[in-house]
């Protein structure tokens, strides 16, 4: 297997070229059972499967650490790596122009975080606001972050400058078996059409996994009414398209419910209400939380979170110190329960605090037309002349409380469940043959490398980054920052295999230095 | 910044001597000084100000700032508050400096001295802190300000 960074070559390519069930069957693969199904072999030292921001980002690392382009594979379905997040922030309300949830130094295209985001902004827009927010942020205003359009020019631009774009095979990955003798193979199913055969093995050292998130869930309830009533245009996730709710509020006055307390609920509210002040749009919202936070919350003096008016506040999704601070610290010292534990101490639904929100919200509070219940839903029917009837009950005090019948022409959903991660092919697979399992919270199991626990075969290894790998000794895997801080750990952990060397600061810096000028690695 | 605690303590050394030491090497024979003071006791004066800096940084300051970040919720610590810690910590270094510090006939290093030594240094150190060094040590910001 070369390890040298030698370009990929394809041998071997015998009658069929498609799965067997010998090899659906076997959990471990000899290069003859992929010979004898005819499927071509691709030679990679290192493949990433998923082709999105995980993906990007360790790409990203080992070129500046000293891997060449060739030696990369990034099999995926995506034409760009921040195809799926652009898509996702498009639909819940964040064009390229508004701003993320994200630190000023947590920059996919930038491994070292500076020049941060602001400084950048700062020079090139010539005004000090930028980097006067940062300097004060979060004593005496809110976090400053980066706008969407600004990061994804950023990778974009990155992408050009580590060769990123040759390293793409095309394709969606069906599964990942070991390799008798060490490695990995990857079966890719290209493009129909592109390929003599209907799948490509990549055969590796190294793989890794950023598959994102195994599916988006509908709350049940909300999914039970779809499904019952076949009524997709009332009812809509965040996370998909629904500018037809949109237009139609514009078009009349109509009552819109929002359900979750969330950063997504938070851009939602934001959209419904600027639509009001642009374009005189008469919508009266409804904003449903399952729980409502009314101040400071949490267990004791030293874990109090901010809230106020239903909403808990935080500028990430997790504390900051998670990335790379005192959380983080402490996460690695924890196992089973206490980690757990840990994880609902610093959890629960948040939304960052922004001045502007709060003042929409206020305004909408005072004129009427913002309204917040608290409680559960028992079911969601249909209602009178085209609406949607909301039964809300409290319950703790399920036999007493009255159900209250809320009508809305649309319910927005913003809770943001998450499929598990076994609704993903690959990893059901991984679960199923390649001995890996899952976490305190269900997701895949990491070691602190970010290695999936139980799937070596040496000497090969196989990395997990991402989503589906929260519940591990990191909690903050799923953002920018967390993608670094994780890929870090891979890269530096694939030292021992040989294929990159440890960048020490000489390097770090002459890379920079190369960064900042825009050449090669 | 989210730094722990040894985190802390590491930055600080590692930044006051790498940036301070060259600093007060080049600043000293060019500051105000006491008229007659002699160029050797104007070191005296300068090194022993880093020192204290540095000693009672790790000892006193460090401690006390982690524990006012476990107030934080976030338990991190702003940028704008690593210039800020520069105003205690000038005012006991000074007070110290006065009160135990190196001294003579004249004295080794006036008001103006120690000012102009502190300040800046207080600044290359914030400057370097909240931005270069991620540069030169690439895992510093992932591992809560850890050199080592």
């Amino acid at each position: 297997m070369p390890a040298d960074g030698a370009a990929p070559t394809v041998v071997g390519v015998g009658p069929g070229g498609d799965l067997t069930p010998q090899l659906i069957d076997a959990d471990v693969w000899t290069d003859e059972m992929v010979q004898a199904a005819g499927i071509p072999v691709v030679d990679s030292p290192f493949v990433t499967v998923g082709g999105g921001m995980g993906s990007f980002v360790i790409a990203d690392f080992l070129r500046v650490y000293g891997l060449p382009a060739a030696s990369i594979k990034v099999l995926s379905v995506l034409d760009y790596p921040w195809q799926t997040y652009e898509y996702l922030t498009q639909c819940s309300q964040i064009p390229a122009r508004e701003r993320l949830r994200s630190d000023s130094s947590s920059m996919p295209d930038n491994l070292w975080g500076f020049p941060s985001y602001a400084l950048i902004e700062s020079w090139r827009e010539k005004t000090v606001a930028p980097i006067w927010n940062v300097l004060t942020e979060n004593i005496f205003c809110d976090y400053w972050t980066p706008r969407a359009g600004t990061v994804f020019k950023g990778m974009q631009k990155e992408a050009d400058r580590i060769g990123y774009w040759p390293m793409r095979a095309k394709g969606q990955v069906r599964m990942v078996r070991r390799r008798h003798g060490g490695g990995y193979f990857s079966i890719l199913t290209p493009p129909d059409g592109t390929t003599p055969t209907r799948r490509v093995a990549y055969r590796s050292l190294v793989v890794h996994l950023a598959i994102g998130y195994p599916g988006l869930k509908f709350l049940p309830d909300l999914q039970s009414y779809r499904e019952t009533y076949n009524d997709h245009e009332r009812v809509v996730n965040a996370y998909e398209p629904h500018e037809h709710v949109y237009d139609e509020l514009r078009r009349k006055p109509g009552v819109v419910l929002v359900r979750g307390g969330g950063v997504v609920a938070s851009r939602i509210l934001q959209r419904l209400i600027d639509d009001r002040d642009n374009f005189g749009a008469q919508t009266n919202i409804i904003h449903l939380f399952r729980t409502f936070i009314d101040g400071p919350h949490g267990p004791n003096l030293f874990n109090r979170r901010r809230g106020a008016n239903g909403w808990a506040f935080q500028g990430f999704n997790y504390p900051k110190s998670a990335w790379g601070g005192q959380h983080w610290a402490r996460f690695r010292k924890l196992e089973g329960d206490d980690r757990k534990q840990a994880y609902k101490v610093i959890g629960g639904t948040n939304t960052p605090r922004r001045k502007s929100w709060l003042n929409q919200q206020a305004r909408g509070r005072k004129e009427g037309w913002y309204r917040v219940y608290v409680g559960e839903v028992r079911r969601v029917l249909p209602g009178e002349s085209g609406t949607v009837m909301t039964e809300i009950h409290n319950p703790k005090d399920a036999d007493r409380s009255p159900i209250l019948e809320v009508p809305a022409n649309f319910v927005i959903d913003c809770t943001g469940l998450e499929a598990d991660i076994a609704e993903h092919r690959v990893l059901a697979d991984l679960i199923e043959h390649s001995g890996a399992g899952r976490n305190v919270l269900d997701r895949l199991d990491v070691e602190r490398t970010f290695e999936v626990r139980g799937t070596r075969s040496p000497p090969g290894r196989m990395y997990a980054t991402g989503a589906a790998t929260l519940g591990g000794y990191f909690p903050g895997v799923d953002t920018f920052l967390g993608l670094q801080l994780a890929t870090r750990e891979v890269v530096d952990d694939i030292v021992e295999l040989g294929l990159v060397r440890r960048m020490g600061s000489a390097r770090s810096m002459a890379q920079w230095a190369r960064w900042t000028r825009g050449v090669e690695p | 910044m989210v730094p722990t605690l040894n985190g802390r303590i590491q930055t600080r050394v590692f930044l006051l001597l790498v940036l301070g030491i060259p600093w007060t090497v080049l600043v000293t024979p060019l500051a105000p000084h006491p008229a007659g003071a002699t160029l050797g006791a104007r070191y005296g004066a300068t090194f022993w100000v880093l020192g204290e800096v540095i000693v009672v940084g790790c000892l006193l300051w460090e401690p006390l700032y982690h524990l006012l970040m476990q107030f934080r919720w976030e338990k991190d610590w702003p940028i704008m508050f690593i210039l800020l810690e520069g105003i205690p910590e000038g005012v006991l270094a000074y007070v110290l400096f006065r009160s135990i510090g190196p001294s003579g006939t004249p004295p080794p290093a006036s008001t103006a001295t120690f000012l102009t030594h502190f300040i800046p240094l207080w600044f290359f150190v914030w400057l370097a802190a909240i931005g270069p060094l991620r540069v030169v040590f690439h895992r510093w910001r992932f591992r809560g300000g850890r050199i080592v």
